[in-house]
């Protein structure tokens, strides 16, 4: 089998990951995405594994650990989701901004932040659901 | 093109296929299947590449475990079960423009590096007994951080989920159940 074959599909599935991590607005369509990247990843550990015939089996037992740490990742990642919801009521990440330097930051940012006309709504409701 | 390179070729579609709905389609439990179905597509990839063992634990964990934990906390965070327009943000081009650039540099560079480059495939590489003396003679002492890692985090995401525990002050208030 060619090795094109599984590393274009992976990078395939890492782009679409890439996609959805930027583009969701839902934390957990943001959780699903990261998981799609993992996915592709563990499918280029295993392709290398076996292109190289590694005798340890390093990359195929990495892909198992990487499962694992996936397992990890989702549950605390789900448990602060859950508790971001139990506060203020939804999870858009892109309205979660109580961290943010807003006046400083918007005007450093520039044009990134100019298309977002009603941010400090968003900001001033935040602060009222918590 | 063997045969071998077909069936990857086809599940290989169908995994890149759901993977591109799961990050565009506009209902969040759609995501979720689809999601299924993209995992499944990979574990199939898995098997003919050989790694049987890797195949395996894939749909055990992912298809078994982690997706059924997403749609527990689609239902616990109240989202609606039709469709919903807001799911993308506004910088949505943006990303699209990053993703086609990750695509484009990517694809170039492993089809460039490694075209031509053929790998053989042997029935058994990947079994549950390789994999076993490999994990336990091996890597066993990663395999053991590992569980004290899972540990820590199962204990952490009790900690994160429970209302009845924490400052003082925070238990005076009406406590929810949707942890």
């Amino acid at each position: 089998m060619h090795l094109a074959y599984p590393t274009v599909v992976a990078a395939l599935l890492f782009s679409a990951g890439v996609y959805g991590v930027l583009a969701r607005r839902n934390a957990i369509l943001v959780l699903m995405s990261v998981e799609l990247m993992l996915n592709a990843v563990n499918l280029n550990l295993v392709t290398f594994d076996i292109w190289y015939r590694d005798r340890l089996h390093g990359g195929q037992v990495l892909t198992l650990f990487t499962i694992v740490i996936a397992a990890a990742e989702i549950g605390l990642g789900l448990a602060i989701v859950l508790l971001v919801f139990r506060n203020r009521k939804m999870i858009d990440v892109d309205r979660l901004r109580t961290l943010a330097e807003d006046a400083a930051d918007d005007e450093a940012a520039g044009g990134v932040a100019r298309p977002r006309p009603a941010e400090p709504e968003t900001e001033t409701e935040a602060v009222d659901a918590r | 093109m063997s045969g071998q390179e077909i069936v990857f070729t086809l599940l290989g579609v169908v995994a890149v296929g759901a993977g591109i709905l799961v990050v565009t389609t506009r209902r969040l439990v759609h995501a979720a299947l689809w999601l299924v179905v993209s995992f499944g597509a990979l574990a199939g990839g898995y098997l003919v590449l050989t790694a049987e063992f890797v195949a395996w634990v894939q749909v055990l964990i992912y298809v078994g475990a982690i997706v059924v934990l997403l749609l527990f906390g689609i239902m616990l965070t109240r989202a609606p079960i039709g469709e919903s327009a807001d799911l993308d943000s506004g910088n949505r081009w943006a990303a699209l423009a990053v993703a086609a650039a990750t695509a484009a540099v990517l694809v170039t560079v492993l089809v460039m590096g490694f075209g031509d480059r053929r790998m053989p495939l042997h029935a058994g590489g990947g079994s549950a007994r390789e994999l076993g003396a490999g994990v336990f003679r091996t890597w066993v002492l990663p395999f053991e951080v590992l569980s004290v890692l899972l540990l820590a985090s199962l204990v952490g995401a009790i900690v994160l989920s429970r209302s009845d525990i924490g400052p003082r002050d925070s238990g005076t208030g009406p406590r929810k159940e949707d942890g």
